[in-house]
């Protein structure tokens, strides 16, 4: 049996695109999660010290090989562990992810056309269960309870050292990083808890799902925090994680990390619209680099009921309480796609952070701030006009060529790609390069 | 000779400091703060300075410290709200003037008014993430400059400040089996440095004598580390010094010692004058 010691797995979310008008252009593309490999995403729902915090699992492979040990800030009970449904996460990313929307030029020759967009902007079985009590008492380990909870036979442990749970995981064929002893320890002390959550075969093929649901946990604690040191130990390079977070007051950052706008709101050039993934993920590298790889990265912060344009409807009030948004009523407003806010009382923040342990030595602590201004990652693809013309459009076609060279600047800028490729990608108006766009070579011998 | 004499006076170089720090954050790291409310706190701050000036009887309008407190307050205080803006403002100035003990103000301006509406509001926060560790080289080499400058005069506050607050993290990370790189993470804190440098040093708010200063300094140390790391709420060190701060007339009392007075023109010749910064 293999142990997967993360916070969480990613989960492999399925590109939907779609393409559908909405109020502030007309939506085009979205950057979800499924672009990044290995990503995590994780929903914090918080108020005051209460916190359900809800993982994504994507793992991939024999499900029995499957468990994972995740660190909680408090001693918690069956009743606070739940299995979520996948779908709910698939949903809030896709409502919160970066977005490219398009608008196209009017005809140049229609006089009187005034050039306007709209709205600019059970039980485990008995012998096991004593043989591990009898063996986990030996090793300084206390099995606080474990019960199954949907396809998940969960354990909660408790230990008095650290190397006792070590060694009792590894007594029990859990494969444990190297490094993880220190880390726990280090836990332990802050009187954080564990439990490992292992697949139980039987209950999943009674359930019959073929993948593997997302863990929740409600808890309450004044940590307002996400344990992601032992997620650094499985040496594979950077780790992707997604936090969104769903509070009542507003936007949520980090507090020992520097919370980043990505840059947004730019126009770019309309071949783009093929390539949106590759263009999201060199400009989230660029901008992580620039940022000394030490950032946490704002993508999305909106209040739930509305949105502008929309990549999905926002989401439902059925589907919030079941991500434990536990202050909402029964009564709330189904998900519709709103040009105008509609009080949900909940605002969403998406943050996506790259991480590892030399640059994210600490766990992530958040603090919910006041600030309810709307963000979102969004990019603008303006079209040319393509139409007969009925006139002398030849300043129409400079000016478009002027557009079309600042948005190759831009777009060079944001991802570190080569402009002279970039250039050579774009229809210029009227077929000629504009002047601008002809650099003398030796601008470039140092850049 | 007036000028050089103008020059010793430290609040010139806090300003200069202030400043350089704020347009650091709002043109390189984007800290997102509203010139609105940055105008807002600056005329409130002068505008209360000036009334509590003629009220008390004051025979000079000093706006120096009035514009250091809205510099302090720009640069820490997040708010949507212009209104709370200018709430902080006038709380800060104000405090100066009411709650006054044996002649001496007892809270830091900035700090009282901070913590004041971070407990009254929910639009009021700090970002203590924000300045990342690439600005913080230049940062550090500003605050020692401020050190040299002012020939390290009441400078163990903040000395005293730093090295306990290192220590209890270093200890912390020993006691817990950490890498050293995390306690180092904690200290490279933009919010923390401001705090130590320009915050807590403040000599009007902060005993008399050395013994006192370190004293105190100490406590807010082992205070701001308790509510970090024991309570896990952020913001330590500011609500660490709102509370230590009604035992400065304490430690007055015990530990006997002269006022602080900014360096100025014919400052020693009026002694007797109750300066309010």
């Amino acid at each position: 049996m293999r142990l997967m010691i993360t916070l969480v797995t990613a989960l492999v979310t399925f590109t939907v695109t779609t393409t559908a008008q909405a109020f502030c252009g007309f939506y085009v593309a979205r950057a979800d999660t499924s672009l990044f490999n290995r990503a995590s995403q994780v929903v914090l729902v918080r108020d005051d010290d209460r916190t359900v915090i809800t993982m994504a699992n994507d793992f991939e492979g024999e499900v029995e090989d499957f468990a994972v040990v995740i660190p909680v800030p408090t001693m918690i009970e069956r009743e606070q562990i739940n299995v979520g449904d996948r779908a709910v996460i698939q949903h809030l990313d896709a409502y919160t992810s970066p977005r490219l929307v398009e608008y196209h030029d009017p005809d140049p020759c229609a006089r009187h056309e005034v050039y306007e967009m709209l709205g600019r902007d059970s039980d485990f079985p008995a012998a096991a269960n004593k043989q591990m009590r009898s063996s986990a008492r030996s090793r300084g380990v206390t099995i606080e309870a474990q019960y199954t909870v949907g396809e998940y036979d969960i354990l909660i442990l408790s230990a008095t050292q650290s190397d006792g749970l070590i060694r009792w995981l590894n007594d029990n064929d859990y494969k444990i990083p190297q490094g993880a002893e220190r880390v726990v320890d280090s836990y332990l002390k802050q009187d954080m808890r564990f439990f490992v959550a292992k697949v139980n075969v039987e209950e999943q093929s009674k359930l019959g799902y073929k993948y593997l649901r997302p863990i929740q946990v409600a808890y309450e604690s004044n940590k307002f925090m996400l344990p992601i040191r032992l997620g650094t130990l499985n040496a594979r390079g950077k780790q992707e994680l997604y936090v969104y977070a769903l509070t009542r007051t507003g936007r949520v950052e980090t507090t020992n990390y520097r919370t980043v706008k990505l840059p947004s709101n730019v126009n770019v050039p309309e071949f783009v619209d093929g390539e949106f993934g590759d263009f999201y993920r060199a400009m989230f590298e660029k901008q992580t680099l620039k940022e000394d790889e030490r950032a946490v990265f704002l993508e999305y912060a909106w209040d739930m009921g509305w949105c502008d344009p929309c990549a999905a409807d926002p989401l439902s009030a059925k589907e919030l309480r079941q991500l434990g948004v536990f202050w909402l009523g029964s009564n709330g407003k189904e998900g519709k796609r709103m040009s105008q806010p509609q009080a949900q009382n909940v605002f969403v923040t998406r943050l996506h952070v790259s991480y590892d342990a030399e640059h994210f030595p600490e766990d992530l602590m958040f603090q919910e701030t006041g600030d309810r201004t709307n963000y979102q990652g969004r990019y603008v693809i303006q079209r040319a006009w393509k139409g007969e013309a009925s006139c002398d459009i030849s300043e129409y076609e400079a000016s478009v060529r002027e557009r079309q060279e600042r948005e190759a600047q831009q777009l060079a800028n944001l991802t570190g790609w080569d402009v002279d490729e970039i250039r050579g990608k774009i229809p210029f108006a009227g077929g000629v390069q504009p002047e601008s766009g002809r650099d003398p070579w030796w601008k470039r011998i140092w850049n | 000779m007036k000028l050089l004499s103008t020059l010793r006076d430290p609040r010139y170089y806090q300003i200069v400091v202030l400043t350089t720090l704020l347009t650091i954050g709002i043109v390189v790291l984007d800290f997102g703060i509203h010139w609105q409310n940055a105008v807002t706190i600056m005329m409130t701050a002068q505008a209360t300075q000036f009334l509590g000036t003629r009220l008390a009887g004051l025979p000079r309008f000093d706006p120096l410290s009035a514009l250091i407190t809205s510099l302090s307050l720009t640069l820490l205080l997040r708010t949507e709200l212009i209104g709370l803006a200018a709430a902080a403002a006038g709380i800060a100035i104000g405090s100066k003037f009411l709650i006054r003990v044996h002649g001496k103000h007892v809270f830091n301006p900035a700090n009282v008014a901070l913590v004041t509406l971070m407990l009254l509001s929910d639009h009021a926060w700090v970002s203590s993430g924000q300045w990342g560790s690439a600005a913080l080289g230049a940062f550090g080499l500003a605050c020692l400059g401020f050190l040299v400058l002012t020939r390290a005069k009441r400078a163990e506050t903040t000395i005293a400040f730093l090295c306990v607050y290192g220590a209890l993290l270093f200890g912390r990370a020993v006691w817990l089996g950490d890498p050293m790189s995390i306690p180092m993470h904690q200290l490279q804190n933009g919010a923390l440095l401001i705090f130590a440098f320009f915050m807590i040093s403040d000599p009007k708010t902060t005993p008399n004598t050395a013994v006192g200063r370190t004293l105190f300094a100490t406590l807010v140390a082992a205070i701001a580390f308790t509510i970090q790391f024991i309570f896990y709420q952020p913001n330590g060190p500011i609500l660490a010094l709102i509370l230590s701060a009604p035992l400065v007339p304490l430690i007055d009392a015990v530990l006997q010692g002269s006022h602080y007075r900014w360096e100025k023109p014919g400052a020693r010749a009026s002694a007797s004058l109750k300066g309010v910064q």
